[in-house]
């Protein structure tokens, strides 16, 4: 849980790096329409050279702020615009893999799925592995896979596997199978690379936190998407005071962020980065335009949070760890085949439009999407239509720059473990490792307990 | 109750207050001076054995004035549940069913049915303050609870282990505790076989029903016995396990004080619980423990900081929005987020503060005094508003800041207390107790 100590001095530093950083790589300093000056603040626009980040940046400045703090601050902000971000995806509810990318083409199958196999002549062959086929919903997946932009991990798991889902996602979302660990892998990372003044860092885009993001030191952010984080509330009363209340929340956020009751300091911290995010946001608040068209959506957020996704980091908003919830509900004990093909199909085109509007945007060598689910499902189905807790499951890593082949190889159904579940070829904790070697280039050790116990594969090109 | 310390500090309208926010909704206005004056002890017994159920002011509607419907109309069942929170002379009876409610956590979002999850709601408070072995027998064949982790697609030919996992790791036992093993959920699946239902278009799951046909009638082998068990004996197994009061007293602590038991505590509640399963003894003990009175705070939920304000208002329900605005703030009643239940230590982040701003926000309008006042009596006027008589030194200096600035910049005194309220109702202060 963040306990940051909140006050407004950095409530104008988060503001002064984001305009930086929203203005670093568009050549000339300039004052975009709808970034407000914040008012009242005494802030005022000043050039500035970075010197160890060697690019001329316009900042808002309070004249009390030492040249040395805005060197460091920019040169961070500034390589915060073309930092590489990752977005965490989880299919809740441990999603059958065996559906997903279904082993077709083993005769295998089709004796413990009598009736929920589908047959091979139904989704497209996965070109690595010939007993594999993408399910028929999944065909966006199968096309980016085509294009060099999935690595598939066929088989990804630990040892000793949990099959409850509290316990089994615990273990992915803090990044060990340590039933006690209190933070998040993304938020230990925040936690160690992060700072103090910046809630956009680490993003849930959901109506809650995602506890991958949980951090013990610096904040983080939970929002349902850029253009939905105003405080006019949409029935009762108005508040002509808005701007100034918020200004108070925070000040009542800043005046417990010291608190030694922890309630206390939740609410408290929940204040100050409310006010903060609100401010960071403004630019988008009017609303975001996609330059492709994603899938329409009556019920769920998905598609219209990626969009929103794209249109913050494009307007260069300093964020490096995003997690959300895709569509759907994989905790599929009985009738399967209808409620995972629905999540499965939204998530899959969403995931497509959402890598091409990032092409579009010239930002997709920035985004790695790692998508998981915290176990696979039995081998043989249950009799309610349905699959019951397995073990090995299924992940990707999606992306312009990673490799795009499989890590580790599909565990085959002759070799089931003794309680008929698929065994893991590759550890989460081996690609988590990876990803904070080769995508963010920092050290695995100092987020992952034991990190060095666990074989890294190559994901990027 | 040997063993359990009790509070012997002084009982004024503070602790009255603590008291009314832990075992209930908060205080109605006047309600926690009256308490104080009872003491401690009379206190914790008119929560635990309270009089019959006589609910206080106007029914709830919907925006256009008409009666809510909630067996049918959607998110009506919210508001039911909420009305109830609000009006009831039982709060501890409500505050317990919502416990029951996030422990045997049912989401209408698998049930498809408000019609089974009132029900169930019923049941739950049926057995708000009573034997947690009747609860636990009852909510075994609950047809909500059967419908949600799939007791009625467990049969002989095809045993579902749904329930039989989450009877064990998260309602009586505990996982990782080494109370069972992967044998012992397959063996108990195979004990509740037996259930059916049908789904019937326009009315959802009916018609839930026991086939002895469907059930498994061989020998089963659960935590090292045998025997031919049926659904009863999965109930009784779990909550006659030698492991079960020590995971139904830390669980049961753990709502109402935010620090984990002393052990001598602890061992003296598991005692007292231990054979009777009777949950009325434990909570008396709880609520009189030092522990609830010199502790920490703890975040309201959602459901509970919405039906307190309205509660300090002695308002009820008026709008719809008290259900369209739930999701946002973190506590959706009968829609919980999955079945372990919604996370009690993380209720508040940025997303979840801005529906709690929302939730208040439905209820700042009541009419401000025009009239003429420095800003420290404005302030006054928005903490008098909520029922509230004082705040943290820290938090009225920044309102009487706020105040100040509003005034100098020429914004009347009926719009700067306007926003007090709405500052008052989401600062830090209100959202803990």
């Amino acid at each position: 849980m963040p306990r940051h100590a909140c006050s407004c001095n950095d409530f104008s530093r988060t503001e002064l790096l984001r305009r930086a950083a929203a203005e670093a790589g568009r050549g000339l300093p300039s004052i975009e329409p709808g970034m407000p000056i914040p008012a009242g603040t005494g802030l005022s626009r000043r050039s500035f050279i970075a010197r160890s980040a060697g690019l001329a940046l316009a900042v808002y400045g309070g004249a009390g702020l030492s040249g040395r703090f805005l060197d460091e601050g920019i040169a961070r902000a500034a390589s915060a615009k073309g930092s590489p971000v990752l977005l965490s995806v989880f299919m809740e509810g441990g999603w059958d893999s065996l559906s997903v990318l279904y082993p077709g083409g083993d005769s295998r199958y089709y004796a413990l799925r009598p009736k929920l196999a589908l047959p091979a002549s139904s989704g497209l062959g996965f070109s690595e592995d010939q007993r594999l086929h993408w399910h028929p919903s999944a065909g966006a997946l199968a096309t980016l896979h085509g294009e060099g932009k999935v690595a598939v991990i066929p088989g990804i798991g630990y040892d000793h596997p949990d099959k409850s889902h509290f316990t089994s996602r615990h273990y992915w979302e803090v990044g060990a199978t340590d039933a006690h660990l209190q933070t998040g892998w993304l938020g230990r990372f925040l936690d160690a690379n992060g700072t103090a003044d910046n809630p956009l860092q680490g993003v849930s885009l959901d109506s809650r936190l995602q506890p991958a993001l949980a951090t013990a030191r610096v904040p983080v952010a939970s929002l349902d998407g850029p253009d939905r984080y105003g405080f006019a509330p949409p029935n009762g009363a108005k508040f002509p005071l808005e701007d100034d209340m918020l200004a108070a929340v925070a000040q009542l956020g800043a005046a417990h962020a010291n608190a030694k009751d922890s309630a206390l300091r939740q609410a408290a911290d929940a204040s100050a980065q409310a006010h903060r995010l609100r401010r960071s946001l403004s630019p988008l608040a009017a609303g975001v335009t996609s330059p492709v068209q994603y899938p329409e959506a009556q019920k769920d957020d998905f598609p219209r949070r990626l969009a929103g996704l794209a249109a913050m980091l494009a307007a260069g908003l300093p964020l490096k760890c995003v997690a959300m919830r895709a569509p759907g509900m994989y905790d599929t004990h009985s009738d399967q085949a209808a409620d995972l093909s629905d999540g499965l199909k939204l998530t899959a085109d969403s995931l497509l439009a959402f890598q091409r509007d990032l092409e579009a945007r010239g930002l997709a060598d920035r985004v790695l999407v790692h998508v998981w689910s915290e176990f696979g499902r039995r081998a043989k189905e249950n009799g309610s239509l349905g699959t019951d807790h397995g073990a090995a499951g299924l992940g990707f890593l999606i992306g312009s720059q990673v490799r795009g082949s499989m890590i580790g190889e599909f565990p085959g159904l002759d070799q089931l473990d003794d309680q008929g579940n698929l065994r893991p070829t590759a550890d989460f904790r081996g690609i988590y490792s990876a990803i904070f070697e080769q995508w963010f280039d920092t050290e695995a050790a100092r987020v992952i307990p034991n990190a060095g116990a666990f074989a890294r594969p190559k994901i990027l090109k | 109750m040997a063993g359990v310390p009790v509070y012997r500090g002084s009982f004024g309208p503070a602790q009255a207050e603590r008291l009314l926010w832990r075992g209930g909704f908060g205080p109605r206005p006047g309600e926690a001076g009256r308490l104080a004056g009872r003491g401690l002890g009379q206190a914790v017994l008119s929560l635990t054995r309270p009089p019959v159920e006589r609910l206080t002011g106007p029914a709830p509607t919907d925006d256009k004035h008409f009666p809510i419907a909630p067996y049918d109309a959607s998110g009506h069942d919210h508001l039911w549940w909420l009305d109830r929170m609000v009006r009831t002379n039982r709060p501890l009876v409500e505050r317990m069913t919502l416990v029951w409610h996030d422990w045997f956590a049912t989401s209408n979002q698998g049930v498809g049915s408000q019609r089974l999850m009132l029900d169930q709601n019923a049941l739950l408070r049926r057995h708000a303050l009573g034997s947690f072995r009747d609860l636990v027998h009852d909510i075994t064949s609950d047809p909500a609870m059967l419908q949600w982790l799939n007791g009625n697609k467990n049969t002989k030919s095809s045993p579902n282990e749904n329930y039989g996992r989450e009877l064990m790791e998260l309602f009586a036992l505990g996982a990782d505790r080494g109370a069972y093993t992967e044998v012992d959920v397959r063996e108990q699946a195979r004990a509740l076989t037996g259930w059916r239902s049908q789904r019937v278009k326009g009315v959802g799951p009916t018609n839930f029903r026991y086939e002895p046909k469907l059930h498994d009638d061989g020998t089963k082998t659960i935590f090292g016995k045998s025997g031919n068990y049926g659904w009863q004996d999965s109930a009784r197994l779990v909550v006659e396990h030698p492991l079960h009061a020590s995971f139904f007293v830390g669980k049961l602590w753990s709502y109402f004080i935010p620090t984990p038991p002393p052990p001598a505590t602890r061992h003296a509640l598991e005692k007292m619980y231990q054979h009777s399963y009777a949950v009325r003894p434990v909570l008396e003990a709880i609520l009189q423990h030092p522990a609830l009175y010199t502790g920490p705070r703890m975040v309201k939920p959602p459901a509970v900081f919405a039906a307190g304000m309205l509660r300090a208002l002695g308002r009820s329900i008026q709008t719809t929005q008290w259900f369209r605005l739930a999701p946002a703030s973190g506590q959706r009643l009968f829609y919980p987020p999955n079945v372990a239940g919604w996370d009690e230590t993380r209720w508040l982040d940025t997303a979840t503060f801005r529906g709690r701003w929302f939730l208040a926000a439905l209820l700042v309008n009541g009419a401000a005094s025009s009239s003429a006042a420095g800003p420290e009596k404005l302030v006054d006027r928005a903490l008098v508003y909520w029922n509230h008589s004082a705040v943290t030194k820290a938090t009225r200096s920044v309102l009487v800041k706020f105040a100040r600035t509003g005034l100098a910049r020429g914004h009347s005194a009926a719009e700067i207390e306007t926003a007090l309220r709405q500052l008052v109702a989401t600062s830090p202060d209100l959202q803990t107790a």
